[in-house]
């Protein structure tokens, strides 16, 4: 059992808990995820490793109610206990220092993708983070992501901010202007594709944090296979970060809808009813 | 002396029809007057070769004239005594190539059902638990006067399958103090998350789970070795010792065109989806798993005869196997094809897949097939299969699920310094000791020898649990 320490309500839905796991907290690393069964009936899913402290022995977990299980864990409060937490798996993204990172980001991604931030930061390299949320309402993280940022950019789908609509036109202006050495992307995967496609003529290396289902997260299954440069790979082990310009997109996005219940494909791509819009 | 029967009392069965749509146990075990009159039939041969086909080496005849006298508690300590897992083996041991194959009846009828008396003896002691007293096993093997002395020494036990979970009795029993350490969720390895619930019944492995807990093993789950602490930081945090049972969980794929459309699963996700996580009962459960009207198993061992009958319980309404050589070469035990059979699966030999066809939406709709004919023998003995020119045909299937085998998971040797691995990722390791090639290191199981059965893994557990208490008591002090 692994007790919620501290519980904290970013946004409409996303929630963030501080949990009670030192074994993991001991090795965390960024861009590392945990696999969380909620209870004894409960489906395995794998959620981000949002931040950690070593001292006190806790993670962080920073989630987004979209489904059953993750419904179940937003029902929980402080006190309360979480049946299981396995981790740290999948593989840290390697950080040097790069030069000019830019880390695009949204959905839950706008606070979990803060350790490598962070990271980046320490190894020295200048880093420009573009947040982007629906609404002015569904905004969270941006404080917290500053604090790691040489600058930080807003976009909103309403017009509440500088620059609203979606991400890729102020991505696009940016990578104009200046010269990156990396984009770093964590977001819904339709956004990370359209980030790749928008980096792409820029020829600047582009990783994205990939995101299929998956079942057991130690790589015995292959639930989570993704194709990268036609090579097939299984996610929660060989990464899931990965070079976003040699992700099969429609692979990963048809896959992740396998138990969307739908049988139109205009259905079951979830991304367009996507409370992350 | 009475006269020799030559004939096996048969084992009750649920009827197929009925049983190929509910999840319970398919052999319902002997009853007491069964088991009896089985019993009865052993001549308790003095050369007893039946001991010598069994890997861990049960005191076959000892237990079998224990059940004869009615002494419950003796034959179940008799076989607790080589076996600490025998609910399991006398279920889903391959006896028929094992202890029965060299039974002495067996020259001239049928052999002595020994995994049914197995079976039956260990249910027997489970569901009497409360009344055995002091006389039962657990008990009176629980703590032997050496376990003060060598309760300092800590072992860590890397994997809850049958090889960790035996090597575990086996090192708790000698007193030492012992920590298994699981990846899952909960303890048992493939005995929990791939054979199913009608062969396997998971109360049965989560009472031998207990059981060893109830020796002093302590239980780690959700830990993934090599994640939070690799075997080196084990040894240097405190453990003496470090047996590897880490099994075969790495799905193999075709590597066809078409393999990653939505609808084909590897048979380890098929049926971890629906055996650990109770795909069957969602929505109760939370874990979903989708299955077609039509199902398509690609392979012959007794993974795919798992899939098939699971998919044929899901609700599929035509569930075929998919095999590229014949009936004869098929790997998986004949018991189980027959079963199999009986409930309806079809069986398409001598066709191998080529790929598969998607139905706009993603998900498989098709499998090309090729027809096969068989050459030669090759290296093993077996005939290879050779495709027939022109003989493609296409299969129309929404779920595929293939089962061709599983490779050792590559974590630990990766993360390991200095553990030699063979071909295929295997952990190399002495076959009688476990020892491997990296001091305080052994590994044992499907992990050293790629998948094979429950009782050569509980084998491997023994052999390598006796080698640590010799390293650890100071009398062996060489490395390999
Ligand atoms: C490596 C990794 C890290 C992740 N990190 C986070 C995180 O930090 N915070 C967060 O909110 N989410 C994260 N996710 C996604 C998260 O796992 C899913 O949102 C969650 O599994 C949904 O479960 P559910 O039962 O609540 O929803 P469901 O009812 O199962 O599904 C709702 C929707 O989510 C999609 N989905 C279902 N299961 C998964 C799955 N295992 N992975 C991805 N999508 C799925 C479905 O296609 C469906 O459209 C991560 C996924 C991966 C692979
Ligand atoms: C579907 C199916 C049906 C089968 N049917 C039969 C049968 O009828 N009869 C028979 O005799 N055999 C059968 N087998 C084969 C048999 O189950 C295996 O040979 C046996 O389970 C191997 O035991 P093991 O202890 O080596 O490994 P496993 O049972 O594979 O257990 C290994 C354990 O280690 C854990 N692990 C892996 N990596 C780590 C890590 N890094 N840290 C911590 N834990 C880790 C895994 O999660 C797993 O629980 C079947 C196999 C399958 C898949
Ligand atoms: S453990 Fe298996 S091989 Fe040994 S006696 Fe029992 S059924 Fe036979
Ligand atoms: S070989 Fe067969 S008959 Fe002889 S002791 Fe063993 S089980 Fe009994
Ligand atoms: S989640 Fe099972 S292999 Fe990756």
């Amino acid at each position: 059992m692994y007790r919620i320490l501290l519980r904290e309500d970013l946004a409409p839905n996303i929630h963030r808990f501080k949990i009670d796991a030192p074994t993991i907290a001991r090795k965390a690393e960024p861009g590392q995820f945990v696999i969380v069964r909620v209870d004894d009936k409960g489906e395995r899913i794998p959620l981000t490793i949002a931040d950690w402290d070593r001292d006190v022995g806790s993670i962080t977990i920073v989630f987004n109610q979209v489904g059953k299980t993750t419904n179940k864990l937003a029902a929980l409060k402080a006190g309360d206990s979480i049946e299981n937490v396995a981790g740290p798996l999948g593989l840290p993204v390697a950080i040097e220092n790069f030069g000019n990172v830019a880390c695009v980001v949204g959905g839950y991604g706008a606070a979990t993708i803060l350790p490598i931030v962070r990271a980046l930061k320490e190894a020295g390299n200048i880093v420009t983070s573009i947040i982007r949320a629906p609404s002015k309402e569904t905004l969270f993280g941006e404080a917290r992501l500053g604090e790691y940022s040489d600058k930080i950019m807003v976009v909103t789908g309403d017009t509440s901010n500088e620059y609203h609509g979606f991400v890729f036109e102020p991505l696009r202006e940016l990578l104009k202007k200046e010269k990156f050495d990396l984009v770093i992307t964590m977001a819904p995967t339709c956004v990370m594709r359209l980030v790749s496609l928008t980096t792409k003529p820029f020829k600047v290396k582009t990783i994205a944090s990939l995101n299929p289902i998956m079942v057991d997260g130690t790589g015995m299954c292959g639930c989570c296979r993704v194709i990268i440069d036609g090579v097939t790979k299984f996610a929660c082990v060989d990464g899931p970060v990965f070079d976003a310009q040699e992700v099969a997109w429609d692979m990963l996005m048809t896959r992740r809808c396998t138990y969307s219940g739908e049988t139109s494909p205009e259905l079951r791509y979830q991304c367009y009813k996507c409370a992350q819009w | 002396m009475a006269k020799l029967n030559l004939n096996r009392v048969p084992m009750p069965r649920q009827d197929p029809i009925v049983r190929g749509k509910n999840f319970k146990e398919v052999a319902l075990g002997y009853g007491k007057e069964e088991a009896q009159k089985e019993a009865n039939r052993c001549i308790q041969c003095p050369r007893h070769p039946c001991k010598g086909g069994c890997p861990v080496g049960v005191d076959i005849p000892e237990f079998i004239k224990a059940l004869r006298e009615d002494n419950m508690p003796e034959a179940a300590r008799i076989l607790k005594g080589k076996n600490s897992l025998p609910g399991i083996c006398g279920r889903v041991c391959p006896q028929e190539t094992q202890c029965e194959n060299v039974c002495t009846l067996g020259k001239k009828g049928a052999p002595i059902a020994i995994g049914r008396l197995e079976r039956y003896v260990a249910d027997w002691e489970r569901t009497n638990k409360g009344n055995v007293g002091s006389k039962g096993s657990a008990s009176s093997q629980k703590t032997s006067p050496s376990s003060s002395k060598t309760g300092a020494k800590r072992v860590a036990v890397v994997g809850s399958g049958p090889a960790g979970l035996t090597a575990a009795a086996d090192l708790a029993k000698l007193g030492y103090s012992v920590t298994i350490f699981e990846a899952l969720h909960v303890a048992g390895g493939v005995l929990m998350y791939g054979i199913p619930e009608f062969r396997l019944p998971k109360e049965i492995v989560q009472a031998e789970v207990d059981y060893i807990k109830s020796l002093g093993a302590e239980l780690k789950l959700d830990s993934v070795v090599g994640k939070i602490d690799t075997v080196d930081e084990l040894l240097s945090n405190g453990y003496d010792a470090v047996f590897i049972g880490t099994g075969a969980g790495l799905p193999m794929f075709l590597d066809l065109p078409g393999e990653n459309l939505c609808g084909i699963y590897s048979a380890n996700e098929f049926l971890t989806r629906t055996v650990l996580m109770k795909g069957y009962l969602y929505p109760e459960y939370d874990t979903p798993v989708e299955i077609g009207k039509q199902v398509a198993i690609v392979g012959g061992g007794n993974v795919a005869m798992d899939a098939a009958r699971c998919s044929l319980r899901l609700g599929a309404d035509k569930v075929y196997v998919v095999y590229r050589r014949s009936e004869a070469e098929m790997p998986a035990r004949r018991e189980e094809i027959e079963n199999a059979k009986e409930e309806g699966i079809i069986f398409k030999f001598l066709t191998n897949p080529l790929g598969f066809l998607a139905n706009g939406h993603g998900w498989v709709n098709a499998m090309e097939c090729i027809q096969m004919e068989l050459g030669e023998p090759d290296k093993s003995g077996r005939c290879r299969p050779i495709p027939k020119e022109g003989s493609e045909f296409l299969l129309p299937v929404d779920t595929v699920i293939v089962a061709l085998g599983n490779n050792p998971n590559p974590l630990i040797p990766k993360t390991s310094i200095g553990l030699e691995t063979g071909k295929r990722g295997t952990i190399t390791a002495d076959e009688d000791t476990g020892k491997t090639k990296k001091p305080k290191v052994w590994a044992g199981g499907d992990i050293v020898t790629g998948a094979a059965t429950v009782i050569s893994a509980m084998g491997a557990g023994r052999k390598a649990a006796a080698s640590i208490d010799k390293f650890l008591r100071g009398e062996d002090k060489s490395w390999i």
